[in-house]
């Protein structure tokens, strides 16, 4: 199988669903960096394959950090 | 009693005391009204992602807090009314957290972090293991 399609990528778990992932936190704000891309918007969970679950805690972390400006809204 | 996680900013250009000063009226405020404050923590002087109103820094604190409705709401309106609060956000949380929280915890990392340069984190290399033989 893997020989008949050369680029076959391994599906990626989610970062968040295993026994020992971190805890998604809002104050957590290195944590929550590797998840906006360079222009401060959220990275949609199909490329980061995070689970759709963990995705709507992490969506609602990062506006959190958002708010007290601990990340920035746009980056211009 | 509901637990609740409480942050504001305040001001750049007041001193440490005085945000301690003004961490100390916020508890006043929650015990009076039958809450307590399980922990107060000082994050110290942060760059804002953003400004606001002209700030550049400001000056973190976190509240953990066991306290009915009232006194947050109570609370929430002395910080919209106080002058050096800049934001501040409560959260509702299921468990407060136990010892220091992540900020605090990542800062400690950061000042353990050796001197670019500088020395070998785990002590000097020691001695050379001898030459192995080859032929």
């Amino acid at each position: 199988m893997a020989a008949s399609r050369p680029f076959f990528r391994r599906r990626k778990t989610c970062p968040f669903s295993s026994d020992n992932s971190p805890k998604i936190d809002y104050k957590d704000v290195k944590l929550l960096q590797k998840y906006v891309s360079e222009r401060g918007k959220i990275v949609p969970s199909r490329i980061t394959a995070v689970s759709a679950k963990k995705q709507r805690e992490l969506a609602k972390a990062i506006k959190r950090a958002r708010n007290i400006a601990l990340l920035p809204f746009i980056i211009q | 009693m509901a637990l609740y996680e409480h942050v504001f900013v305040a001001r750049q250009d007041i001193s440490a005391s005085q945000v301690e000063s003004i961490t100390a009226d916020f508890s006043k405020v929650i015990e009076e009204n039958g809450g307590k404050v399980a922990k107060n923590e000082y994050w110290g002087l942060k760059n804002l992602a953003y400004k606001i109103k002209k700030n550049r820094k400001g000056h973190y604190v976190l509240l953990n807090i066991d306290a009915p409705h009232a006194a947050i709401t109570e609370m929430e309106r002395q910080c919209r009314l106080h002058e050096d609060v800049m934001r501040f956000m409560t959260i509702r949380v299921d468990e407060l957290e136990e010892g220091q929280s992540i900020v605090l915890r990542s800062k400690a990392d950061r000042d353990r972090r050796p001197v670019r340069g500088g020395e070998r984190p785990g002590g000097p290399r020691g001695e050379r293991p001898p030459r192995k033989e080859y032929n």
